[in-house]
């Protein structure tokens, strides 16, 4: 019997919707954590999702991440000649992190991990209401 | 085994039908952020006129399961692999997005609760039945 295969598919979403958070908490986390070297400033991150591979025939599908990528935006720069970390002509570099784009990550993978759990929960009423029949 | 499938009536292969239809809706809520995945469902239509086929010519109903012991029950009613694949279908977006993914999750959503009620229902039924039963056999 396959009945906790909704527990399998809903339980794939919501560790890759927890990784997305993750990966947006450290991102606004680190929104403003300047450098004074373009190339070591840190990058914004981002899940990459794929459904699990070796079921493209079947109807069924979890999700999975494939990998966290580094945004490849150009990083801040800024003239702050006063600041510690200024390099020698008195930039700074931010991080490449777009605090509104972040916001919204946060709120669809919030939603999105709701949406599981919430099918999750009605999968487990109907499994402990078929466990219960006839009593 | 005959006599309590007749008992129940559809509601055993609803039942699975159900549940097969929550498990692919639960992969469409499952991947909604997948860029490039199609939306799936099944549909009731077909699977049920493959189980007409089926019982018109029930030697290819049990080609699915084999039997390797004279004591072994055929499996009966139930929605084979082959079915569930005819039975899929890809749905058509409504909104279609870049990303190449036509998941709406509240339509998903919709359907999900949609199968989870007629599961109910048959579960239901097929609790009055058990009910039933047990009144005949105690008396009370």
């Amino acid at each position: 019997m396959s009945t906790f295969k909704i527990f399998d598919i809903a339980g794939s979403a919501l560790s890759a919707q927890s990784l997305r958070l993750n990966t947006v908490a450290s991102n606004l986390a680190n929104a403003d954590a300047v450098s004074g070297d373009p190339t070591k400033v840190y990058k914004a991150r981002m899940p990459v999702f794929r459904a699990e591979p070796g079921t493209e025939g079947s109807a069924t599908a979890g999700v999975q991440v494939l990998g966290v990528v580094e945004s490849q935006a150009e990083a801040q720069k800024r003239y702050e000649p006063g600041h510690p970390l200024a390099d020698a002509q008195g930039y700074v570099y931010a991080p490449n992190v777009n605090t509104v784009e972040e916001m919204v990550n946060m709120i669809s993978a919030s939603r999105a991990y709701q949406g599981s759990v919430e099918v999750m929960n009605t999968a487990k009423d109907l499994a402990l209401r078929t466990l219960n029949l006839g009593k | 085994m005959s006599g309590l499938d007749s008992l129940f009536g559809v509601h055993p292969a609803a039942l699975e039908f159900q549940r097969q239809r929550m498990e692919v809706l639960a992969s469409n809520i499952a991947n909604a952020d997948t860029p490039g995945y199609q939306a799936k469902d099944l549909d009731f239509n077909k699977v049920l006129q493959q189980a007409a086929q089926n019982a018109a010519a029930p030697a290819a109903a049990n080609a699915s399961s084999a039997l390797t012991h004279p004591a072994h029950i055929p499996l009966e009613g139930g929605i084979s692999q082959d079915m569930q694949k005819a039975a899929t279908v890809y749905r058509v977006a409504t909104q279609p997005s870049v990303d190449g993914n036509t998941v709406d999750v509240q339509t998903e959503q919709a359907a999900y609760a949609e199968s989870a009620l007629h599961y109910q229902a048959s579960m239901s039924f097929i609790d009055y039945r058990l009910k039933s039963l047990m009144t005949a056999i105690t008396g009370n």
